[in-house]
């Protein structure tokens, strides 16, 4: 083949790729987000399970680094969780693509002085610790969640979270008391009369969390059984009656009692060895759904009754082990309290 | 073009939020269009709609404000009945359940990853069936998130 020729070829070939490219670049942030962010945080950034992040004030605040350090670390105990599989370029990507939301021109970067972190333990208690918490906790629930009322019209921040604090420079900080967030509470304090000094000394106070920020947020034992089992001498229809009873004694609603594999199988040949038993504390749900949308993959509260070779094994799953998946530390202390009805039930059912 | 724009559209929705150990996905959808569509894709994957659960109308009907919230149980075949006849400490864990949560004017699709199952239950040899599960709640999810 004659060289120059080939060379043309190959250039023809190459043509459309250039072109191309650049533009797929362009959509690979979309796609990127749409695949490991939109679920929580909304297709266009509005929020929801996750913090909105398309607000105006928020992206005139956070630089790029930021954005990248919390999609890196996540936030620990607090549903972000960090995306450690991602390459740097698509972190990069996803960034762009959050970055093409911004609508006003970022705020110019505040000189931080050295703070007293003394004076800014008073003006937090005062100022910052009603939304944020008295020991930088944030507040409670998730992002904005369209689906249920809500105190707050959005999350306040952990600012004692590891991953916040490896987030945020003391200059972002600072800006963000400068200026405040609109459409959140977050005021700009400068305007409500705080000094410059006073900004320092609350970066300095924040800063400070560092060495009270809970570890790893969330501690599980993987030695906790992924299943709660008790188990009867009793027959069937006597353990259910049991059963009712111990549900009705912890306040709890019973929703139906129902062969395991009704629904799977046609009517009149289900397995009347295999039984489920549903019930439900809505008092106790509605509050968990605040804390975190997604427990609908712990309801509803189910014991589930298999008879064999004479005595009947009760079993549920076990909240205390499944929390693992939530990255939620306050759902953490509601899946142990359901571990412990849970407990009371089998034991008492069982006896 | 009109094609191509229509299959950067579903590529671009369809791709399951990855969330760890959960696969959240979120369509464009009003709730009940979202029912539907899930209920369909359940369908076309070969499997049966168990039951559906109505959180949502639990809650109401004892005064607390929620939007729409239903859980979804699936299963194939025998699938279940095989596997839990070796294996009953499976039980608790299944059907297969997908959570469906209205969230303003889209609604999201959850499920926990099949593949959670493998580390709880270490002595239980269900690499294969954990597998299959994964793929075809991936594809269910992906199918519904790119119902145009």
């Amino acid at each position: 083949m004659h060289i120059p020729a080939a060379f043309g070829r190959l250039a023809l070939f190459l043509l459309p790729l250039v072109v191309i490219a650049p533009a797929h670049a362009a959509h690979d942030g979309a796609r990127l987000y749409a695949a490991n962010c939109a679920a929580c945080h909304g297709s266009n950034g509005t929020g929801g399970v996750g913090v909105p992040l398309a607000l105006p004030d928020f992206l005139s605040q956070a630089d790029d680094d930021y954005l990248r350090k919390t999609i890196r670390h996540g936030r620990p105990g607090r549903v972000m969780p960090a995306f450690t599989k991602l390459s740097d370029a698509e972190v990069n990507a996803i960034v762009r693509q959050v970055r093409s939301w911004q609508t006003v021109a970022a705020v110019p970067v505040p000189k931080v002085g050295r703070g007293d972190a003394a004076n800014g333990a008073k003006l937090y208690a005062t100022r910052c610790a009603s939304c944020h918490g008295a020991r930088g906790e944030g507040g409670h629930g998730t992002g904005v969640t369209f689906s249920r009322p809500r105190n707050l019209p959005v999350l306040p921040p952990a600012l004692n979270n590891a991953g916040f604090l490896a987030s945020a420079t003391d200059a972002m900080i600072k800006a963000v008391l400068e200026h405040g967030r609109a459409s959140t509470p977050m005021v700009s304090f400068r305007r409500a009369g705080l000094s410059d000094r006073d900004l320092d000394d609350l970066v300095a106070h924040v800063r400070g969390f560092a060495k009270t920020s809970p570890a790893a947020a969330v501690k599980h034992t993987q030695d906790d059984p992924p299943v709660l089992v008790r188990v009867s001498g009793n027959s069937m229809k006597d353990t259910i009656e049991r059963l009712k009873g111990a549900i009705s004694g912890a306040n709890m609603k019973l929703i139906r009692i129902a062969p395991y594999d009704e629904g799977l199988l046609e009517k009149g040949q289900e397995n009347s060895r295999r039984m489920l038993v549903d019930a439900c504390d809505f008092e106790f749900v509605n509050q968990a759904l605040a804390v975190d949308p997604r427990i609908g993959l712990f309801l509803p509260c189910r014991f589930t009754l298999v008879e064999e070779a004479g005595k009947v094994r009760i079993m549920t799953i076990n909240p205390k082990r499944l929390a693992v998946l939530f990255n939620n530390t306050e759902l953490d202390e509601l899946c142990a309290k359901m571990h412990a009805v849970y407990v009371d039930i089998l034991e008492e059912a069982t006896l | 073009m009109r094609r191509l724009g229509w299959l950067v559209a579903v590529w671009l929705w369809a791709a399951p939020a990855v969330a760890e150990d959960l696969i959240m996905v979120r369509a464009p959808l009003a709730f009940s269009d979202a029912m539907n569509v899930i209920q369909q894709s359940v369908r076309d994957h070969g499997y049966k709609v168990a039951r559906v659960q109505r959180v949502d109308v639990g809650l109401k009907s004892r005064g607390f404000e929620t939007a729409e919230y239903r859980l979804v149980y699936i299963a194939r075949g025998d699938e279940i009945e095989r596997i839990t006849e070796r294996h009953p400490e499976l039980l608790p864990y299944l059907p297969l359940k997908i959570v469906m949560i209205a969230e303003g004017d889209s609604t999201i699709a959850l499920t926990m990853n099949p593949d959670m199952l493998g580390p709880l239950f270490p002595g239980v040899d269900l690499h294969l069936q954990i597998r299959r599960w994964d793929n075809d709640l991936r594809s269910i999810l992906e199918q519904y998130a790119g119902t145009p």
